[in-house]
């Protein structure tokens, strides 16, 4: 591969150790090779797992969170993170259902979910760049005042009044067991591929993740970029907050409580340095489905959810520590040579 | 020299907090009085004893999302001795808790420390672990205020010269804490190791061995907050103080502890607590529905950094990235 060589070549000293392109081969190969034996323990350990209808079904369960999944990996790329993503949901479904409620058409419910995730993203973006407040802070700001919103409007009401075709976006198929949902997150993760691996945009956001004065040296606009990455950021959370909300049929202020927590580790697992600078698309596409196949695998065996929730804490932790070790093994290895 | 309220931001907090009280004296009259001030510092010293603890956290530049999983954590295992062997000394059971909590501190400080993990992700899934684990201990049960022992629920709230063990506790905590921030070099290696990391470690500070500690401590106050918690109100369940690490934060970024490390007093982590405190004991008092909490504190946040991002500005550069430190750091090792 001459790119690779190339590209170790020119690298700057200080590049990240997992920014090396060669490692980002295996992390993917290491992520297609567990999915492969999660997929051969599944059909093992329960005759229901390979069956089109299950394999369609398993997917509802991550295509929301994986289309915000997909933005953020961008975000953190770029050194910034948005923990608020879920309160978006929350605050663009409960609006959603307010408009609905007022006997509002079809796509005007669908244009203003998606709008009012792109005002959150704008309000996130705008504080990060104009108060230089890392965005951390930010976020677990606005992650209470966005729900806080919604909890304000809705109190324990539920909205459950929507037009008519609404719940094709969460529940309709495109073509026999494709759901809509599916082609959806399949539609955005080719976007954001091209975004990130093969337009100028997704150039800069790794120049800005590996280093921010450099690219604002070489000419980025840094901070509308970081702008601009919140407000996708916000977009996608508004287009998961329909699909989301078109399954359930139904909004309270608690929906999608926690959901950051899953979006960061599928980010993560993906390979995407939480240090920023450095991932792939199609990592974070196979770290999703990954995780769609476990979690699908444990329900299929009866696992209740908040274990769930300690093996993709366990699962977080694991994945970040990896590269660490490695590198720390390695460090050993050539200091004995 | 300007006068102190004036001129430093700890103070003006503190001047709001007071002007906040009587403001809201003025609507609700009963509120103004010993008796109120006493049970707002007590309904708020859960808050304020964590809130400390995250603020050497957040000193050292990293962050603990964990102090509310582990709180349900450590809670849920006394409660569960406590009614299992009820004949147990209530100074055994905060003994437990506190080792408990620090074992789980120790968990997140030493990702920090030796695998330089960044601690937000870290305790992120130690957040969903410690509280995961809570469910597998306790199957789902609650711990009700019948099955625990008289001597493990009247502790906290045993008054002693007006104020009950609560409110004293998180006296002595704030007394502690200023003592040991203050005047001792382990405490002053806080401030250093997040001020400059860098220059920290060339002027022979173990960086990550101080970020540990922070961990450590806070870990430790979380787990006499489970025992506190799970006492005070009686019971205990798998989603105790779910959400609370937020308020915790929220507390430290209102008291003007800075995100990006090596700065916070602790004068100003106890004003912000009580910010939030005046504010969740007003709602019901001026009649505003609870539902409005999260999304002021939300709003009070935001506010309290961009506030602190403007005066914060004539703050020295850092000419080192910290990365460059811990490079340096391996290599001299």
């Amino acid at each position: 591969m001459t790119t690779n060589t190339i590209t170790k070549k020119n690298s700057v000293p200080d590049f990240l150790p997992v920014g090396k392109l060669n490692k980002f081969v295996r992390w993917e190969s290491f992520l297609v090779i567990i999915l492969f034996g999660v997929c051969v323990l599944n059909s093992f350990l329960s005759p229901y797992f390979l069956d089109p209808w299950n394999l369609s079904d398993a997917t509802f369960n991550f295509t929301e969170k994986a289309l915000i999944a997909l933005p953020m990996a961008l975000l953190i790329i770029a050194r910034e993170i948005d923990i608020s993503v879920a309160a978006i949901i929350a605050l663009s479904s409960t609006v959603m259902g307010l408009v609905s409620e007022l006997g509002a058409p079809l796509y005007a419910v669908v244009v203003t979910g998606i709008a009012v995730g792109g005002l959150c993203g704008l309000c996130n973006g705008l504080l990060v760049t104009k108060f230089a407040i890392p965005s951390i802070v930010v976020t677990i700001g606005t992650m209470s005042l966005f729900r806080g919103i919604s909890y304000i409007i809705l109190g324990d009401e539920v909205l459950k009044n929507y037009p008519d075709g609404f719940d094709f976006f969460g529940q309709g198929y495109v073509y026999w067991v494709v759901s809509f949902e599916f082609v959806t997150f399949i539609i955005f993760a080719l976007v954001f591929y091209w975004l990130l691996h093969k337009s100028i945009f997704g150039r800069r956001t790794f120049a800005i993740g590996n280093n921010p004065d450099a690219a604002y040296y070489s000419g980025i606009n840094v901070n509308r970029h970081k702008l601009i990455l919140f407000v996708l950021v916000g977009l996608m959370s508004g287009v998961a907050a329909v699909l989301l909300t078109s399954r359930l049929g139904s909004t309270r202020p608690s929906i999608a409580m926690g959901w950051e927590l899953s979006i960061i580790t599928m980010v993560v697992l993906g390979g995407v340095s939480i240090l920023g600078g450095s991932g792939t698309i199609g990592g974070v596409v196979l770290a999703v489905i990954l995780m769609g196949m476990v979690t699908f695998g444990m329900g299929l065996v009866n696992i209740p959810g908040i274990v769930m929730t300690i093996i993709v804490g366990l699962m977080l932790m694991f994945v970040v520590s990896l590269p660490v070790l490695i590198s720390m093994y390695k460090a050993k290895r050539q200091r004995q040579v | 020299m300007k006068p102190f309220l004036a001129n430093s931001r700890e103070g003006f907090l503190a001047l709001v907090v007071v002007v906040m009280f009587f403001a809201i004296g003025l609507i609700a009259q009963d509120f103004v009085s010993i008796s109120n001030i006493v049970s707002i510092f007590n309904d708020t010293s859960i808050l304020m004893i964590l809130a400390l603890g995250q603020m050497l956290v957040i000193v050292t530049r990293c962050i603990d999302l964990s102090v509310a999983a582990n709180v349900a954590f450590t809670g849920m295992l006394v409660a569960m001795t406590n009614n299992m062997y009820p004949e147990l000394p209530v100074a055994l059971l905060i003994a437990l808790a506190l080792a408990v909590g620090a074992l789980l501190g120790a968990i997140n400080g030493v990702f920090v420390w030796l695998l330089k993990v960044p601690s937000i992700v870290i305790t992120l899934g130690t957040m969903s672990v410690y509280r995961g684990m809570t469910f597998l201990i306790s199957d789902g049960n609650w711990i009700n205020s019948h099955q625990m022992s008289a001597a493990f629920i009247d502790l906290p709230r045993a008054v002693i010269l007006g104020i009950p063990v609560l409110g004293w506790l998180a006296i002595l905590f704030i007394l502690a804490a200023f003592v040991l921030l203050r005047f001792t070099e382990w405490g002053r290696n806080f401030y250093s190791a997040g001020g400059n990391p860098t220059a920290a470690f060339y002027s022979g500070v173990n960086v990550g061995k101080v970020q540990f500690y922070a961990f450590l401590v806070s870990g430790t106050l979380s787990g006499l907050c489970g025992y506190l918690w799970v006492s005070r109100f009686a019971v205990a369940y798998v989603d105790v103080a779910n959400g609370f690490e937020l308020q915790v934060v929220a507390a430290c970024v209102i008291g003007g502890v800075s995100i990006m490390g090596g700065l916070g007093s602790v004068f100003g982590v106890v004003m912000g607590a009580l910010f939030i405190g005046v504010v969740n004991n007003a709602l019901p008092v001026i009649g505003v529905s609870p539902f409005w909490q999260m999304a002021i504190s939300g709003a009070v946040i935001i506010a309290a950094v961009i506030a602190n991002s403007r005066s914060g500005k004539s703050k020295g550069r850092i000419i080192l990235r910290d990365r460059e430190a811990s490079q340096a750091a391996v290599a001299v090792k």
